[in-house]
């Protein structure tokens, strides 16, 4: 029994990673722009797509026929190269193995220049006006980067291979003194939590220990004291909305082995991802990623068989219920500021 | 009626008029036919229905659809169980559908602004994730409900033998098909508009409008605004369930993925296009987006070729390739950037820029703020 609940607890992490990583963007967004960012999902959706981007571009073939070689029925053979193989050697095969790993150097620049365009291009002029209209403009963004998205790579999910060497699994019961084959785990779901780990960590540290962050979150706390002291602050949120969109972005490359990526991925993600900011508590990074966490472990556990036996249908609707459940009798969600969006 | 200002019934004699002359107005367009123009009246009942809720309380709910949904799954069980009569099944799916909104109105309104719209937004998830795998029995799940031959429907089989293929819903015994059926649902819209029109008019209407603009002011006074917000809730849903048995009874099968959250994002969008807060505005959104929808997705390449003919041959096929990525399938992705020009730039939707226009041509009289112009204003309850 105590293995089947560590083993559901595993299964939760990685979906639980991604929650995080997706709530931590959007709550950094919503403390320092104080805009409700409904485009936040498509960011995610888009960064996975730069890792297909990446992946189409290294696999590009030169074909050539060679007639001293004939297939079986005749025809002169195709020789296909990778373009990459042909320039690096075997530089290119490992590029190839590890594309998704490596996309995330093209994605962070991509995403960068898409968040500040965002911010720049339309959401500075909704700062003053209402959660409503940051709400909709955002929600039509999300259908333009969506259908934009679709009418480029189509409508069918595209298939990203993890890098040969994270293929099996890890056999975590033995790391545990446990027998072996009693807790396995796939490795990329492993590395997906570790990387989530790594981001979040590093978020955390770049607004703690950096003058940077510290800037920024005086300015979360007082915005206007922090403009009169002569510090660009509207600058340095920008930044910070392109920093949301590059852990969005990111955080889709790395999930790209464990859901092929479609165009409405974004979508899918961004209303699971509302409610883990509300119910992390709205402005709360600590908030957001422990909700995150919980909702996805959670929603692991709610699949159980066991569980589903006693509840019929709990794992479809179990997220959503400890949203309402927490938002009818705390309202500041789990770990909300006093005074944040209270209403 | 005669209790309403002057001004109120030209607009509804007007827009009574303009919608039950649809089929010959919309000829040039392209529009005129029974299929259309229900989808035309049901998503403007929607609308206005969503109006109430959004445009004249400010409450922003993003889960309308399920009450649709449930709407139509309330019709299709009607026609199942008692009769292919259309009335009974609107009665049955607006009681369903009021019930419904009342427990989730009832929960969701105990908070306001992004709090109230995830919540809906959760309700209408579960909704949906249910509809599609514990409540099969009920909603058929991914195979959406249907008719079939071995219904039981009591009330019809009292007076007579059940026919040889599967029936069509009727009303009262005429068959509801073609322009009969577009009637029908004119009707509702029509009256659906007037109950919208005296509610906004009326001292509740005016409650409403209070707690758009200030909700923590209204509570000060005194006013206990729980109850106004409930009941707007409930007869925005219960609308919402009427538009739902409609569109189940010009077609007479229920989905889930009617009540899936890009439908309530539909509604949305409707109600902004043409105007939050104004009467009128909501069906004007609809009517456009069901227009745009059905031609838009109607263009193919062959079509843009000819439009694009008078270029050059390289430009002509750069042009095809560029603009067919807007239309058919990519229509979506124009009504998005529709959308967010309409948000930047005319907050008030389509009605605003009829405003600005007239503005223009009266420079010296200041409009006065009427009744349904607080669609710009910030929303406090938020």
């Amino acid at each position: 029994m105590f293995e089947a609940i560590f083993l559901q607890f595993l299964n939760g992490l990685d979906k639980g990673s991604a929650y995080a990583l997706i709530a931590l963007g959007l709550t950094l967004v919503f403390g320092t722009l104080g805009v409700v960012n409904f485009a936040h999902g498509a960011l995610f959706m888009l960064g996975a797509f730069c890792a297909v981007l990446f992946r189409q571009l290294i696999t590009l073939e030169t074909v050539t026929l060679d007639p001293t070689q004939l297939s079986p029925w005749g025809a002169p053979l195709e020789v296909r190269e990778p373009l990459v193989q042909s320039w690096f050697g075997d530089f290119g095969a490992v590029l190839v193995n590890y594309s998704v790993p490596f996309s995330i150097l093209l994605t962070i620049p991509v995403m960068l220049v898409i968040g500040i365009l965002f911010e720049r291009g339309i959401i500075k002029h909704f700062y003053k006006r209402p959660h409503a209209e940051q709400i909709l403009v955002t929600f039509g963004l999300a259908i333009v980067a969506q259908e934009i998205i679709k009418s480029i790579f189509g409508a069918n999910p595209i298939p990203q291979p993890m890098p040969e060497e994270a293929r099996g699994a890890a056999d975590i019961g033995v790391w545990l003194g446990m027998q072996a084959n009693v807790i396995t785990y796939p490795i990329w779901r492993l590395v997906y939590f570790l990387f989530a780990g790594v981001i979040i960590g590093g978020v955390f540290a770049f607004l703690q220990f950096t003058t940077f962050g510290m800037v920024v979150r005086a300015g979360m706390a007082d915005r206007e004291t922090v403009g009169l002291l002569g510090i660009n602050i509207d600058r340095r949120f920008t930044i910070m909305f392109g920093l949301a969109a590059v852990v969005a972005g990111i955080a889709g490359v790395m999930y790209t082995p464990l859901l092929p990526p479609n165009y409405h991925m974004g979508m899918d993600f961004l209303v699971l991802s509302f409610v883990v900011v509300v119910v992390g508590g709205m402005g709360s990074l600590p908030g957001a990623v422990a909700a995150g966490f919980l909702l996805g472990i959670l929603q692991s556990f709610a699949s159980m068989t066991q569980v589903k036996a006693i509840v019929p249908g709990i794992d479809q609707v179990i997220i959503y219920l400890v949203a309402v459940v927490i938002l009818l009798v705390r309202p500041r969600g789990l770990m909300g500021r006093r005074g944040v969006m209270e209403a | 009626m005669l209790a309403m200002p002057r001004k109120d019934v030209v607009l509804f004699l007007g827009f009574a008029a303009v919608v039950l002359a649809m089929p010959i107005w919309l000829q040039p367009f392209g529009a005129a036919y029974p299929d259309l123009l229900n989808r035309f009246a049901i998503f403007a009942i929607f609308a206005v229905g969503f109006n109430i809720l959004f445009g004249l309380t400010g409450y922003l709910s993003f889960g309308h659809a399920a009450f649709f949904g449930v709407g139509s799954y309330a019709a299709v069980w009607s026609f199942k169980l008692l009769s292919m009569d259309a009335l009974p099944a609107l009665v049955f799916a607006i009681v369903v559908s009021g019930l419904f909104a009342l427990a989730i109105g009832f929960l969701s309104l105990r908070r306001s602004g992004i709090y109230f719209s995830i919540l809906t937004l959760a309700f209408a998830q579960m909704s949906y994730n249910l509809a599609y795998s514990v409540f099969t029995p009920i909603t058929n799940g991914e195979t959406g409900l249907q008719l079939s031959l071995n219904d039981s429907r009591v009330l019809d089989r009292m007076f007579s033998e059940p026919g040889p293929g599967l029936p069509s819903p009727t009303l009262l015994g005429t068959p509801l098909s073609g322009y009969v059926a577009f009637y029908f649902c004119a009707f509702f819209l029509i009256a659906t508009f007037f109950i919208a029109q005296r509610v906004t008019g009326s001292p509740f209407g005016m409650m409403l409008k209070g707690i758009k603009s200030n909700q923590t002011r209204m509570n000060y006074t005194g006013v206990n605004t729980r109850p106004y917000t409930l009941a707007a809730f409930v007869i925005s849903g219960m609308y919402a369930g009427l538009a739902g048995a409609l569109l189940a009874i010009t077609d007479p099968l229920a989905g889930a993925e009617r009540m899936q959250w890009t439908a309530s994002g539909e509604v949305v969008l409707m109600t902004i296009l043409g105007g939050a807060g104004t009467l009128v505005g909501p069906v004007i959104g609809a009517w456009l987006i069901k227009y745009f929808e059905n031609i838009f997705s109607a263009i193919n390449d062959g079509i843009l070729t000819q439009f694009w003919g008078f270029l050059p041959d390289g430009a002509q096929h750069t042009a095809v390739l560029i603009s067919s990525k807007f239309v058919g399938e990519g229509w979506f992705l124009t009504l998005g950037l529709v959308f967010v020009l309409i948000v930047v730039f005319l907050p008030g939707g389509v009605m605003e820029g009829v405003r600005r226009i007239a503005a223009l041509f009266r420079p010296n009289k200041p409009t006065p703020a009427s009744a349904g112009t607080t669609a710009s204003k910030p929303h406090p309850a938020e």
